[in-house]
């Protein structure tokens, strides 16, 4: 066990350094910030002044280097547009950002679950027909586009909500839906398919020769096997929201981290576009690890093997 | 005395893309009470599909109950809600399937699944259903009970989770204990200990036992009463030295034929039915089995023979046309 977590600890390390690599090599390709920072007109001086303030004007890998030295420490230099320190400026939108995601997690999770058990145990009937439609189209459906009518419909035609923003739990209720509209559907399909492979089994038929009540059946032996595959698929979107929903932050005008990024990106913000794709990858990398382990909780077969 | 089990008249198809499968074709036979009743048939013959209709297991769709009854001591399970049937199922009827690898529940201790059913028809709690747990596992001899309790299905081998399987059927003490192919996946050894296994339980409960098998070996060792079955329907039936004796039905004596005899032991060489089971979405016209018998009459191809008495022993029946005991005669006659 601790030789798998140590493993899994290097693997970790290792794809967190692959994606920083990458954004920052990447990032460079981008253009040159000084130009952008300077008002329009600047000399072609003060440019080069600036850049050699930046740090920009040493050769490549001498600036990958020190780059990774720092962030190593946790510093990820001084924010182009903010002044600040930028991984300081990610982390301020990390409260909005989760709170949308596991907002969106949990919504998706009761409703996507209660959906996709219906489906599965009425087979054949015409509940299962429309929950099934339902999901296709929740998972087909464009996120801004959703978003947008919704922001219509509720916010501008009934002004019931505010069309966008952050701060109150009104604020929270559309982007959270739109979010969770997707997430349930994916929930749903994976668990309807998984719990129509596991009805299949044998030893749900053993189950029922023992005349278990019908309860005991589906919760102890048919969801408890198919909920397997639902926490991989509920941990990976869990980390893609947590990394920034940027079409729902962006529509809903959220101040979350995929909205900074984006405008990090246009405003050629390095420090920040890199402490955001780094913060980002850390929490996809540990919500992977965590998964990992309650495998091991959900299936004996695993946690043995380890 | 009324019989513990009497089926009547059980029909079972399935809906297939091929067609409708005929899968059990109105199958009428009962069981006395501390009897052992030994089915046997090739594969397809309906043995399974019987049980899962009478016990409320069967897949509907693609299954189809057409007709029958299904009467357990005195009450008709076929009759039953679900829920009065739940309430039999593990309790006064025990079941124990083939394939010990896939029938026992993957993330659920072994001790959980033992005491699911024991919590579900007895009033056993706290340390007396823990003893009964270790008492069961003793009773079906997996060492080291107490620890065992504890493990997955994957810490157990096919032959230790075969008897986990038995303990499980037989764990609220049922009177009637359905097998299912339950030794066909183990070695001899293994099968051999859970043939004694199965003596000792009807020796000390009493227990009355419905055991289907490919393997004749097996009901002779076990059986009292052999049940030939062929196409959905029985093909001969009676007490077991009689019918291994003098069989009356050419798929029977085919069977039997099949057997290795103490001479023929050393080679090992099988008699094999010629043919292939029939397709049971097109089933034969008449006698199942006429297809692939050489000693069919022009009536067998086209008329389903009854079931009738053989004569002299009593409970002895065969549904043939032809008179095979005759014709065995015949045989010896001109090869002399
Ligand atoms: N789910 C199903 N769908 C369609 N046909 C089925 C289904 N289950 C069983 N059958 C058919 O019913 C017939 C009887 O099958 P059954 O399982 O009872 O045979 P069996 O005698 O138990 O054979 P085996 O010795 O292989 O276990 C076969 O023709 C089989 O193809
Ligand atoms: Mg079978």
């Amino acid at each position: 066990m601790l030789g798998f977590v140590l493993r899994r600890l290097g693997e970790s390390l290792l794809a967190v350094w692959g994606v920083v690599t990458i954004v920052f090599f990447v990032t460079r390709i981008l253009g040159d910030p000084a130009a952008l920072l300077l008002p329009i007109g600047a000399s072609a001086q003060d440019i080069d002044a600036l850049r050699a303030q930046l740090g920009l004007d040493q050769p490549l890998m001498l600036q990958y280097v020190q780059f990774l030295v720092k962030a190593v420490q946790g510093d990820f230099g001084t924010s182009f547009q903010h002044g600040r320190d930028a991984m300081q400026v990610v982390l301020e939108r990390l409260p909005a950002t989760a709170t949308l995601a596991l907002t969106a997690i949990a919504l998706g999770l009761v409703i996507g679950g209660i959906a996709g058990s219906i489906a599965a145990l009425k087979r054949g009937k015409t509940i299962e027909f429309i929950v099934m439609t339902f999901a296709l189209l929740g998972q087909a459906t464009p996120v801004f586009w959703l978003g947008i009518m919704l922001i219509l419909f509720f916010g501008v035609n009934l002004g019931w909500l505010p069309t966008g923003g952050y701060g109150t739990l009104s604020h929270l209720i559309l982007p959270a839906f739109t979010l969770a509209v997707f997430v349930s559907a994916s929930i749903a399909r994976l668990l309807r398919s998984s719990m129509l492979e596991i009805l299949q089994e044998d030893y749900i038929r053993t189950a029922k020769a023992k005349g278990l009540l019908r309860h005991t059946v589906f919760v102890w032996h048919v969801a408890r096997n198919a909920l397997i595959p639902v926490v991989t698929m509920t941990a990976i979107l869990t980390g893609e929201l947590l990394g920034g929903s940027v079409v729902t932050e962006t529509v809903f005008s959220w101040p979350g981290i995929g909205r900074l990024i984006i405008q990090a990106i246009e405003a050629k913000d390095f420090p920040v576009i890199q402490a955001g794709i780094t913060l980002i990858a850390v929490i996809f990398v540990l919500i992977n690890f965590l998964v990992d382990l309650l495998y091991g909780v959900l299936d004996p077969r695993i946690r043995s093997a380890r | 005395m009324a019989p513990l089990l009497d089926i009547r008249n059980l029909t079972v198809e399935f809906d297939t893309p091929e067609g409708t499968v005929h899968a059990v074709n109105s199958l009428s036979y009962s069981v006395e009470a501390g009897e052992t009743l030994g089915i046997v048939g090739e594969s397809g013959s309906g043995k399974s599909v019987h049980i899962l209709a009478m016990m409320g297991l069967l897949p509907m769709p693609p299954g189809r109950i057409v007709s029958g009854e299904a009467w357990f001591d005195g009450q008709n399970l076929m009759d039953m809600s679900d829920r009065e049937l739940r309430a039999v199922r593990g309790g006064q009827i025990g079941m124990v399937f083939q394939d010990p690898m896939s029938s026992l529940n993957p993330v659920l201790t072994v001790g959980r699944q033992l005491r699911e059913v024991l919590v579900r028809h007895t009033d056993l709690t706290g340390t007396k259903l823990r003893a009964r747990m270790i008492e069961l596992l003793e009773i079906v001899g997996i060492p080291h009970p107490e620890a065992r309790l504890d493990q997955y299905p994957h810490e157990f081998s096919g032959g230790m989770r075969q008897r986990v399987m038995i303990a499980i059927g037989m764990a609220c003490n049922p009177r009637l204990l359905v097998a299912d192919e339950a030794t066909t996946a183990l070695d001899v050894t293994v099968q051999a200990q859970i043939l004694d296994l199965v003596r000792q339980l009807k020796q000390d409960f009493g227990t009355t036992v419905l055991w289907i098998t490919h393997d004749m070996g097996v009901v002779a060792e076990l059986a009292d009463t052999i049940q030939v079955m062929y196409g959905g329907r029985i093909m001969e039936r009676g007490p077991v030295s009689p019918v291994f004796r003098t069989p009356h039905s050419a798929y029977t004596h085919g069977l039997l034929k099949s057997l290795p005899d103490e001479g023929a032991r050393a080679q090992r060489r099988l008699y094999q039915i010629n043919g292939s089971p029939p397709n049971m979405a097109n089933p034969p016209k008449g006698d199942p089995f006429a297809p692939r018998n050489p000693y069919a009459t022009e009536r067998c191809l086209n008329e389903v023979p009854p079931l009738r008495d053989v004569g002299d022993v009593p409970g002895h029946k065969v549904a043939a046309w032809y008179d095979l005991p005759a014709l065995l005669a015949q045989e010896n006659e001109v090869a002399k």
